[in-house]
């Protein structure tokens, strides 16, 4: 092979490159998003673990519900207290402010739920 | 293989005889009966209770068949909004304010829910030929008629609009992908298309807080409160006429209720009924 010194050379520089962004954030995820979480209230509908991975499926499940089978009753328990299925009449009471709770997680994982395109969020 | 004309034709023929007939013998061993004649039999089955005969009458004579389950409806008493002309504005502003619906100064983007509209508008089938004074010059009341039969449904190629088990024509604006099929398919054009972001038509200080906005590039109408209605609520135009009971809401499913009584003891007329979509709003003219 002719030049094979440079052509290696290269390669290795090219894959180093290439894959700059792994190994230049090896090992380090950023900052954790941190969220607000309510201070008068400890329970949410699901245990936080399931809440932070199947909220949006729960959200869908909720919006089929109210819209399409019309049950709009006050079945979801929170402690003591009922609620109604909905995102604004519910969790957005507890969770006031959606810039310090959704966005947060939102922003860090790079999605843009469409949900604040019609649903208003909390006056902050 | 020595194929003659003649033999072909007789073939084919044969064929398409089989063919023909075939489908029609299949579907009635299939079904049982004719397709006309199972689908009366469904109809008597969900509602009436009645003979075959009954429905059959029914049928001829276009009276409405009453099924089980609500059926949201409401009366529109004129002769209130006569007696009060500035009864139609509060009912139009109390709809509007509870849904946040969007007011843009543009005809071409306006959205309504309910409003005013003359005489003539609102009846097209009805003559207006030396009519009195006083009906002519008070407008009259237009939603969404809640249509037993409603053709908007039928033309929605997502669901995105469907009757709901109150009998409530609904929206569900997630599904909406602003195809406008339904806005051709109303007969009455009860519905209004956000070509505009509806937010920048609104004082986002004065928002109900309590339900959403639109996005662009959906269509909205009239939704019977359906979010009231569903927590034992008076739909919003109701509550504000007060006691005046120039709008009376209720369940036509049910003999006993209000709206029902009402309907007895008045003469009451639907818009454009020879179109058979049975609307659930009613007008005391």
């Amino acid at each position: 092979m002719y030049d094979s010194g440079k052509i290696i050379a290269g390669l290795i520089i090219f894959v180093l490159f290439v894959t700059f962004p792994i190994w230049y954030n090896h090992g380090d995820a950023g900052a954790v998003p941190k969220v607000e979480l309510p201070k008068d209230t400890k329970e949410c509908v699901l245990p936080a673990d399931q809440m932070r991975a199947e909220h949006m499926q729960l959200l869908n499940v909720w919006r089929d519900e109210v819209l399409r089978t019309a049950d709009r009753s006050f079945n979801v328990k929170i402690g003591d207290k009922k609620y109604q299925m909905s995102l604004m009449n519910t969790c957005m009471q507890c969770h006031t402010s959606k810039k310090k709770f959704c966005d947060q997680c939102h922003d860090y994982t790079s999605v843009s739920p469409y949900c604040w395109d019609c649903h208003l969020a909390p006056v902050e | 293989m020595d194929k003659k004309r003649r033999d072909f034709l007789k073939i084919a023929g044969a064929s398409t005889l089989a063919g023909l007939g075939g489908t029609a013998v299949v579907d009635r061993l299939v079904s049982g009966t004719s397709p006309v004649q199972s689908k009366a039999t469904k109809e008597v089955d969900s509602g009436h209770g009645g003979g075959h005969e009954a429905a059959a009458q029914g049928h001829a004579a276009g009276v409405e068949v009453a099924k089980s389950g609500n059926r949201f409806g409401m009366i529109v008493d004129l002769r209130k909004f006569k007696e009060n002309p500035a009864l139609g504005d509060i009912v139009v502003e109390a709809c509007h304010g509870t849904h946040n619906v969007p007011d843009f100064s543009e005809k071409k983007d306006e959205i309504k829910w309910t409003w005013l509209t003359g005489y003539g508008g609102a009846f097209t089938e009805h003559s207006r030929l030396y009519k009195d004074q006083l009906t002519l010059d008070n407008d009259v009341l237009v939603m969404c008629n809640h249509c037993d039969n409603p053709p908007c449904v039928r033309a929605c190629p997502t669901k995105a609009t469907f009757k709901n088990k109150d009998g409530i024509v609904a929206m569900d604006y997630h599904r909406c992908i602003g195809c406008r099929f339904c806005m051709a398919a109303c007969p009455y054009g009860m519905r209004s298309f956000n070509w505009r972001d509806p937010r920048a038509g609104l004082d986002m200080n004065k928002l109900n807080n309590e339900f959403p906005t639109r996005m662009r590039g959906v269509v909205e109408k009239c939704n019977f409160c359906a979010e009231r209605v569903g927590l034992g609520k008076q739909p919003a135009c109701v509550e504000a006429c007060g006691d005046s009971k120039a709008l009376i809401f209720g369940n036509l499913n049910d003999p006993e209720s209000e709206i029902r009584k009402v309907l007895k003891a008045n003469y009451t007329v639907q818009r454009k009924p020879s179109l058979g979509t049975h609307p659930s709003v009613f007008y005391i003219v």
